[in-house]
């Protein structure tokens, strides 16, 4: 019985895998344990039961393995039908099993002997099968790859016919239109003598005698160029391409040095060929050089609309703070602000005489055309403004300039009140009050300059300019960065000056002719109706043919006007009776009229009232107009909600006012509109209600493939119907997308269509 | 057509231009053959010298070179010596411009891409076949020239008469009506039928070519204005009362009493529009397709006795004794733009055909040339007596009367003109005026009836038959009037920008939302407001009903932000389920992974 079980225990240890061995010798060290208290002890049913048990469990154990149904000897609770059982009857059959028997018999040669070990050294055993979900994925994927190949042969031709304007179903049609005769007709031959005839000839002069047009090799002939030609092109594209990237390496090899004297040399240089080349251009080629006189023109609107050279950068911010201590610095910033001086600039195009007066009458013209925040005068200091520069004459500024060390803690006063809207008012006035003393003063200094008669140009100052260190800007960094750029500008800033420079003659003779105006220039304001009129007669004394003669005489009311319009600008921004008093031309009129109009009847219908209301509307029409304009003006403007509750919060009484903060608090101010379109036009009102009948019918978002509205106006905007267009191009446009012929079958396509496609 | 005037010229000042205009083949010709010469020679010379250089390397390239070029010359027998499609001159190009082209877009946008450069072949192909087809548009306006040291003004219309042919001769005339006062006329849009309106009611309409006289009758009442309607069967007078429409028979078809003291008319083919001023300052628009007022606008600025309409966007122009010129659309209860033209009243006011500039006349005896688009004038003229009516032709001269005399002004916006370019005296005071389309005439109604004048270069000389045809015949006016009903524009769509349509619209939700509810009458979007019910045995006391109010507002509220939440977790738990399937595709992930932590 011992016996028995100690070989079931090796027959155990036989069949369980080497990784399970640990583990189980621990249990058969428990089981020998087990098994030496069971010898140790007298045999007893409980324990040669208990024994079997864990003998069942350990072989349970081992896994897979039948459950060992042991000989019948004694009761049992597992027990086989037959008694006969075999020993090692659930067992594999190993190699080593059979390999020993074949060792031991002599009959066995060697050489079976040796393949038989070298056998059984062998381990590369096959793989077993995959699992059938395996394969069929493998399969499912190479299928798919298959598949996918054929059908990516399609792409082309489907993209293509998506993008075809239009499709004709069925697709292999027959093409319309002349065939060539051997398509037609195979087998033709000339058999009356003409045609044979005409054929002789044909074929002597080899010409094609059976296409009329030309044969598919000719037409390949005519359009394709010589090798030769095609190589001496190939060769020059090539050269062309080296030379481009020549020259990309060595520019971008320039731009890495950086070393900034040598770019200050560089750029000097370009200078310098520059001014030649303009030089020379003025004597060659005067459209061209007018054309780069242009460029600096627009490089001018460029500068003055953007705030590159000017104070507001962060560099310049800190060097402004940095001005006071620190000379550089100084330097920096003036040299920037000159930069910007240069650029903006404007260019006196004295070339002859017929321009200048244009200028000159363009000049008369721009009143009516500046913006109201040029009357403002706000700092008066700023002379990095255009628009200050434009407004104020040499010896306004020369005054300021004077004045500033009086004016500029003032000011700052005012800049630290600002929150204040009441006091900004006050301010105002303030500014306003300085202005006119400013312009008094300015007056008399020009009168006494008058007397001494010595009038000329001063140049413009230009350590006014220390003084506004603290406000010029521009981003260091930046310009650091757009080096190229700066390059053209310094260009264009320094030639600029020399341009001015040789034009200073002419612009001198123009200063001096346009000085009396200025001289005359006054606070004239025109508060009644009398002076307008008095103003429109000197104009109507005026009006006489310009073309004829400009006498003195009549060369002095405009200016007046001129002047009062500007006095009056100054006040208000626009100039009406100037609109309204532009130069006219007088028409003589072969044939007066003789019938005075008294067969007027609509007037009699009017009455007399009518009739004198209108004979007098003239009167106070420019103050009704600029009445209404104002408050449409107004009308635009948003308003300013006091939500302040007086007693909230604090103390209330008759006496007693919200504190301002209070009030500042709950005052809402909604965004100001977009500026209104007649705010250059003194003589208009425009009204900027929105159209909301059209805005029903307009598109209101992007459809697919629009990014921007501009690329949607332009596609829409081009008219489609036959008012505007051509009957050809309207049938083009118009074109249905998909055709198909009535009663034909459209069959899908067919493999031969592709191949037809890539033929 | 009109025969230009002065086709057979007997007289020196009267007669077409010597040389022929320039057409654009003539300059090619010229041009072409001579580019091509130099072009040759300078190949040929190139050519040479290669093949000198060459001959010396390989000569045998040269031989095949000559064999292909005898080939070539072979081929088709001769050359064609001006290959290719005839090229369009770059100046008649401009003139049949589209819409501007937009940037190219950035790259990857092929849908996108090819779009734009589909509408960009279409449109160029347009604009070229347009500039080509400018070639079946032969007619040349005639003109007037005077002798040295003479003015073209100082040529009586007698003699421009007796210089041109018979047929245009006999358009120079005269009708003596002194009986019921000035007249007032209206040329129909083909320029054949004339309609007058005398003061005293006389209201006639001929076909003034012919001489024929369609119908004639008096109305009993005073006549403030006559107009065409969209074709030469209908007329609407303006009499002292209201406003009736008459057919070419006479026969009255309606009386609008709606519109009431017009004084003035307008008529926007387009639109079928008719536009009135009355004397009580009203601005009436009546669509005489339905027979609908689309608008009716006080203007607020009393009498209107001056009109004009601008044919470019429709818009009508008015002039008010106030110096000002007003601008007017059916959409909008207040003048789009007001300008200050004038020191005195606005007495005349007429708009270019293009649309471009606008001309006016005031008591203060000036005459201003404005640019409509950008309201700014453009020339003042002095005239000594100020004038009375003004009228533009469709080439752009001027008329002006002054009393009794007429003026006819040419390119009087470019330049600054000192003289007329033809003047005229009639027997009374002008009344109306107006350039016949088509036709280098001029209808003067003045207090002793009608004068027709030749003015020599003032009506188109081609017109679109599929627009305004005088030679049509019955069928085809038919024709058209059906497509023009067809096309018609409405309304809605006037506006001082007429390409506002093609325009995207930037406005704000908010304000479409405005605008919607404007044009349908009530908010669609808006709710309904909670009113409690009344409850009784004081389950409807204040506190109560504030406190069911409350409890409705919550619930609402409730929901809101219910709806909010759910919305925002859909959209996350969307996101994650992206982010998932985009993992699960970037990575090749095996079945482990879901034990991975």
């Amino acid at each position: 019985d011992k016996q028995r079980t100690r070989r079931s225990i090796n027959r155990i240890v036989v069949l369980t895998n080497a990784d399970d061995e640990e583990e189980l010798m621990e249990d058969l060290n428990v089981d020998d344990g087990s098994v030496d208290s069971g010898t140790e002890e007298p045999d007893c049913d409980g324990s040669e039961r208990k024994r079997l048990k864990l003998l069942e469990a350990i072989s349970a154990l081992g896994g897979k393995k039948k459950r060992r149904i042991g000989e019948r000897s004694e009761a049992a609770v597992n027990m086989s039908e037959f008694t006969v059982n075999a020993e090692g009857e659930g067992d594999k059959i190993q190699l080593s099993d059979l390999i020993q028997s074949a060792n031991e018999t002599q009959t066995v040669p060697l050489k079976t002997r040796k393949q038989l070990k070298h056998l059984q050294q062998q381990h590369n055993t096959l793989d077993s099968p995959l699992s059938k979900q395996e394969t069929q994925r493998i399969q499912r994927d190479v299928a798919f790859q298959k598949t996918a190949a054929e059908v990516s042969r399609w792409k082309g031709v489907i993209s293509q016919n998506r993008q075809a304007e239009q499709l004709v179903f069925p697709l292999n049609q027959e093409s319309a239109g002349p065939k060539p005769m051997e398509r037609v007709v195979t087998s033709w031959r000339a058999e009356t003598p003409l045609e044979q005839q005409v054929f002789a000839l044909l074929s002597a002069n080899k010409q094609p005698t059976l296409d009329p047009v030309l044969t598919p090799v000719e037409k390949l002939s005519q359009r394709a160029i010589s090798l030769e030609e095609a190589k001496i092109r190939r060769a020059e594209l090539q050269k062309a391409r080296a030379l481009q990237s020549y020259y990309e390496a060595k520019a971008h090899r320039e731009r890495k040095i950086k070393s900034k004297k040598y770019h200050r040399v560089q750029n000097k240089a370009k200078r310098k060929e520059f001014v030649k080349q303009f030089d020379q251009m003025v004597k060659t080629d005067p459209a061209a050089a007018l054309e780069e006189l242009n460029k600096i023109e627009v490089a001018r609107m460029q500068e003055r609309m953007s705030l590159k050279h000017q104070n507001r950068g962060k560099w310049a911010k800190s060097k402004a703070i940095m001005a006071k201590y620190d000379k550089d610095a100084r330097k920096a910033v003036q040299q920037q602000l000159e930069v910007n001086k240069d650029l903006t600039q404007k260019l006196v195009r004295s070339l002859n005489d017929e321009e200048e007066e244009e200028e000159e009458e363009a000049a008369v013209g721009e009143p009516e055309l500046m913006p109201d925040f040029v009357n403002q005068a706000e700092s008066g200091l700023d002379s990095s403004n255009p628009w200050m520069k434009a407004q104020l004459p040499e010896a306004y500024a020369e005054r300021l300039e004077e004045e500033s060390v009086g004016v500029t803690p003032e000011k700052a006063e005012m800049e630290v009140n600002k929150a204040e809207e009441e006091e900004e008012e006050e301010e105002e006035d303030n500014r306003e009050e300085e202005e006119v003393l400013l312009s008094q003063f300015e007056q008399r200094r020009k009168l006494s300059r008058l007397q001494e008669a010595d009038v000329k140009l001063v140049p413009q100052v230009e350590n006014q300019e220390e003084e506004d260190a603290a406000q010029e800007s521009s981003d260091h960094e930046e310009e650091v960065e757009e080096e190229e750029e700066e390059v053209v500008e310094e260009q264009l800033a320094h030639f600029t000056s020399l341009f001015q420079a040789i034009t200073k003659n002419s612009q001198d003779d123009g200063a001096e002719r346009a000085a009396p105006v200025q001289m005359e220039e006054g606070l004239v304001r025109i508060r009644t109706v009398e002076d307008v009129e008095l103003l429109t007669e000197d104009l109507v004394a005026a009006d006489q043919p310009p073309q004829s003669d400009p006498a003195p005489p009549a060369e002095n009311p405009p200016s007046t006007a001129a002047a009062a319009g500007k006095s009056r600008k100054n006040r208000r921004g626009i100039e009406l009776t100037e609109v309204l008093t532009k130069d006219t031309v007088d028409i003589d009129v072969p044939l007066g009229p003789t019938v005075t109009e008294t067969e007027d009847t609509s007037e009699e219908v009017k009455g007399q009232r009518g009739l004198i209301s209108e004979a007098f509307a003239g009167d106070d029409v420019v103050a009704d107009f600029i009445k209404d304009k104002r408050k449409h003006e107004d009308e635009g403007k948003p308003k300013v909600v006091d939500l302040t509750l007086p007693g909230w919060g604090e103390w209330g009484g008759t006496d007693l006012k919200p504190s301002t903060r209070k009030r500042r608090r709950f005052r809402l101010r909604s965004v100001p509109p977009p500026p209104r379109k007649d705010q250059h036009l003194p003589s208009v009102i425009i009204s900027d209600k929105r159209n909301s009948s059209i805005t029903l019918h307009q598109v209101e978002s992007l459809p697919f493939p629009f990014t921007n509205p501009s690329q949607f106006e332009s596609t829409i905007g081009a008219p489609v119907g036959r008012t505007w267009n051509s009957e050809q191009v309207v049938r083009k446009v118009t074109k249905p997308k998909v055709v198909t012929r009535l009663g034909t079958i459209i069959e899908p396509m067919t493999q031969e269509e592709l191949m037809k496609g890539k033929q | 057509m009109a025969p230009p005037v002065g086709t057979a010229v007997r007289r020196s000042h009267v007669g077409k231009k010597k040389k022929p205009s320039a057409r654009y083949w003539q300059e090619s010709q010229e041009q072409q053959p001579g580019e091509k010469e130099e072009n040759k020679s300078e190949k040929d010379g190139e050519q040479n010298k290669e093949s000198q250089q060459e001959k010396r390397r390989r000569p045998k390239k040269r031989k095949v070179e000559e064999v292909e070029t005898h080939k070539k010359k072979f081929v088709s027998g001769k050359s064609d010596p001006f290959p290719g499609p005839v090229i369009v001159p770059e100046e008649r190009l401009k003139k049949f411009r589209r819409a501007e082209k937009s940037k190219k877009p950035p790259s990857g946008q092929y849908k996108l891409k090819r779009l734009m450069a589909h509408s960009e072949v279409t449109t160029e192909m347009a604009e070229k076949q347009a500039a080509r087809f400018d070639l079946l548009l032969p007619e040349e306006a005639g003109f007037l020239e005077a002798d040295e040291g003479e003015d073209t003004c100082t040529i009586s219309q007698e003699d421009i008469a007796e210089a041109v042919d018979i047929t245009s001769g006999a358009k120079y005339f005269s009708l003596k009506l002194s009986q019921f006062g000035p007249y007032r006329l209206d040329y129909g849009r083909t320029g054949r039928h004339l309609l007058l309106g005398g003061r005293r009611g006389h209201v006639a309409c001929v076909d003034w070519q012919t001489k024929k006289l369609m119908c004639e009758m008096n109305v009993m009442e005073s006549v403030n204005d006559v107009k065409w309607l969209h074709c030469e069967d209908m007329y609407a007078v303006a009499q002292k009362k209201w406003l009736y429409i008459y057919d070419s028979k006479g026969i009255e078809l309606h009386c609008i009493r709606q519109f009431n003291d017009v004084l003035r008319m307008q008529f926007l083919p387009y639109h079928f529009l008719l536009a009135t001023a009355s004397a009580t300052g009203f601005l009436q628009y009546l669509d005489v397709s339905v027979g609908k007022e689309v608008a009716a606008i006080c203007t607020k600025t009393g009498r209107l006795d001056v009109m004009c309409q601008n044919p470019r966007n429709a818009i009508v122009h008015l002039g008010h004794p106030n110096g000002t010129v007003s601008l007017w659309s059916p959409n909008q209860k207040e003048a789009l733009v007001k300008m200050l033209c004038h020191q005195g009243g606005v007495r005349s006011v007429a708009v270019d055909k293009t649309g471009t500039y606008m001309v006016t006349s005031g008591m203060d005896k000036k005459l201003k040339v404005y640019d409509v688009r950008a309201y700014k004038p453009l020339q003042s003229y002095f005239l000594p007596a100020g004038a009375s009516c003004l009228s533009l032709s469709q080439r752009g001269l001027l008329a002006a009367a002054t009393g009794d005399v007429v003026q006819v002004y040419r390119d009087v916006w470019t330049t600054a003109v000192t003289k007329p370019y033809v003047a005229h005296r009639l027997r009374g005071t002008v009344w109306g005026l107006q350039f016949c389309p088509f036709e280098d005439v001029l209808g003067v109604g003045h207090g002793e009836g009608f004068t027709s004048m030749l003015v020599p270069g003032a009506g188109e000389p081609n017109f679109d038959g599929l627009d305004a045809n005088p030679y049509g015949n019955k069928k085809q006016k038919q024709e058209w009037e059906v497509k023009a009903l067809l096309e018609k524009i409405q309304p809605e769509l006037i506006g001082l920008n007429p390409g506002e349509l093609g325009k995207v619209d930037h406005a704000s939700f908010q304000r479409r939302h405005q605008d919607r509810v404007e044009a349908l009458g009530y908010d669609p979007l808006a709710k309904e407001k909670f009113v409690p019910r009344y409850k009784k045995k004081g389950r409807s006391s204040t506190g109560r009903i504030e406190k069911r109010k409350k409890q409705v507002a919550h619930e609402d509220q409730r929901e809101v932000i219910k709806q909010t939440v759910e919305d925002r977790m859909k959209v996350e738990k969307e996101r994650l389920e992206k982010e998932k399937k985009e993992a699960s595709l970037s990575s090749n992930t095996s079945a482990l992974d879901r034990f991975r932590k």
